[in-house]
């Protein structure tokens, strides 16, 4: 074969098969999801998983995205986080091989189930749509070590939404015996196969409060005036029976970004360590019954009301 | 109000007086009683606290709408809050309609939705020294919990029931 130079930019890969031909041919892996959220947050400085975006923690949500397009989905933890609540209710895969970052993650999916291959995606990113996943599943080279898009940014491969295949268990290994850390420039070094991504937003990661502000305003259009004025609103909570108990208080006056209830039981079961989840709980605002996702505004006293009990 | 609180017992006395109507030929009452004990644990004292400011006004709908869904005369509900020990009164409901069958009917609903949709909570404390406050604690575990335990944890009182017609 002698490369008559039309070839188009997409034939990057040397795959004996065709990948745009055999996306999934008979002998590849199956594909599994894996998200991961085995993060230290240390930028957001609060858990980057249970982040809310229209009510809903971006784990979830992005577990719900990938749901819709695989068989399997799990969550990558790290051994402390298997009883975290946000992560406790999805099937778990906790890092099973010693190391730091991603790649850890990756390399104990890959231990876990050495027959499948993996669609990895980072929990941080909550613009990652439908579209995305659809091309990497859609234009994957199975014959690869791995399918990753290119930054829309520096053209470099984006390793935390990619397809990995079973084949680079081993390699991954050597990589990490031999110091290395970063699975980007693994990816630069090996041979994946690299698309330009048909969403290039999609891949925009949220690492910062600033940041997290942004991607909310954008998502929830209602949330806009709030965060963008930098003024987080002052709310007032007031907590009753096992929540009163738990807080440690019986009230207590923030500064939030929280745009709903829903956002704000997801600030404070953080912080003070509730038990219940939402879903046990109904929440009043202003001393009424109220809907989880009702935009608040600045003054309104919120009480999450724990199962009653009267009579 | 038609729904109240009290932290001191309940003067069942004056509150029937409340329901007493020329048109009405018949008046049901139920009383909540603290008993010695709830799902095999030994109870020694039980413990109200309620979310005033929503409970008076879900409590007051829902009694409003027992004397228009059924109908009856009139209809009251008074709840303890704060320390109860066992034998005493945790909550009393008294209807009166002008025939019976509409007064027991209300007298349930009430009693009944009271249960499910004010925010009061109850604390129970046992004899083995723990306490846990009624389904938040024991049950947390299943994250669909109903909030419908059904147990019957009061007995109809004998005395205050009367029908006349």
């Amino acid at each position: 074969m002698n490369d008559t130079g039309n070839t188009a930019p997409s034939g990057q890969s040397t795959a004996p098969s065709g990948p745009s031909t055999a996306p999934s041919g008979l002998n590849a892996a199956p594909v599994y999801g894996l998200i991961l959220a085995g993060g230290s947050s240390t930028r957001m400085q609060r858990d980057k998983a249970a982040l809310r975006y229209l009510g809903e923690p971006q784990l979830d949500r992005a577990f719900e995205l990938a749901s819709r397009h695989l068989t399997r989905v799990f969550v990558s933890v790290r051994p402390g986080q298997a009883a975290d609540p946000t992560r406790a209710q999805h099937p778990l895969i906790v890092d099973s091989v010693a190391g730091e970052g991603p790649i850890v993650g990756i390399r104990s999916a890959l231990a876990a189930f050495p027959s499948a291959a993996w669609l990895v995606m980072a929990c941080d990113l909550p613009f990652l749509s439908a579209v995305a996943l659809s091309q990497l599943l859609r234009e994957r080279d199975a014959a690869a070590l791995a399918t990753a898009f290119m930054s829309a940014h520096d053209g470099l491969p984006e390793p935390l939404c990619a397809i990995w295949e079973p084949a680079a268990a081993a390699a991954l290994a050597s990589y990490q015996e031999a110091g290395g850390r970063c699975p980007r420039k693994f990816l630069i070094r090996h041979a994946a196969r690299l698309l330009a991504p048909a969403d290039p937003r999609a891949l925009d990661n949220v690492n910062t409060p600033e940041e997290y502000a942004k991607a909310l305003a954008a998502i929830e259009p209602a949330a806009i005036e709030p965060i963008v004025s930098g003024s987080n609103m002052q709310l007032k909570i007031q907590y009753y029976a096992l929540m009163r108990e738990q807080a440690g208080r019986s009230e207590e006056t923030l500064e939030t970004a929280a745009a709903t209830p829903a956002d704000l039981y997801g600030e404070l079961a953080a912080r003070h360590g509730f038990t219940l989840s939402r879903d046990q709980l109904k929440v009043a605002v202003n001393s009424e019954f109220s809907d989880w996702s009702r935009p608040l505004r600045a003054g309104d006293a919120v009480v999450f009301i724990p199962p009653v009990a009267g009579g | 109000m038609r729904f109240r609180f009290t932290e001191s017992a309940i003067d069942t006395e004056a509150a029937r007086r409340e329901l007493l109507d020329p048109g009405a030929g018949g008046y049901v009452s139920f009383e909540g009683w603290v008993r010695d004990h709830n799902e095999g644990l030994e109870v020694t004292r039980l413990e109200y606290e309620a979310f005033a400011e929503l409970a008076l006004k879900e409590g007051e709908r829902i009694v409003a709408d027992a004397v228009r869904r059924f109908p009856v005369k009139h209809a009251l509900c008074i709840h303890r809050l704060g320390v109860l020990d066992l034998r005493d009164m945790a909550v009393w409901v008294g209807v009166s309609s002008v025939h019976r069958g509409e007064a027991f009917d209300a007298c349930r609903f009430i009693i009944d939705q009271v249960k499910h949709r004010v925010p009061i909570w109850k604390k129970e404390h046992y004899r083995n020294g723990d306490s846990g406050w009624v389904n938040c604690e024991r049950c947390a575990a299943g994250p669909r919990h109903s909030h419908d335990h059904d147990a019957a944890q009061f007995t109809v009182s004998a005395a205050p029931i009367a029908v006349i017609e």
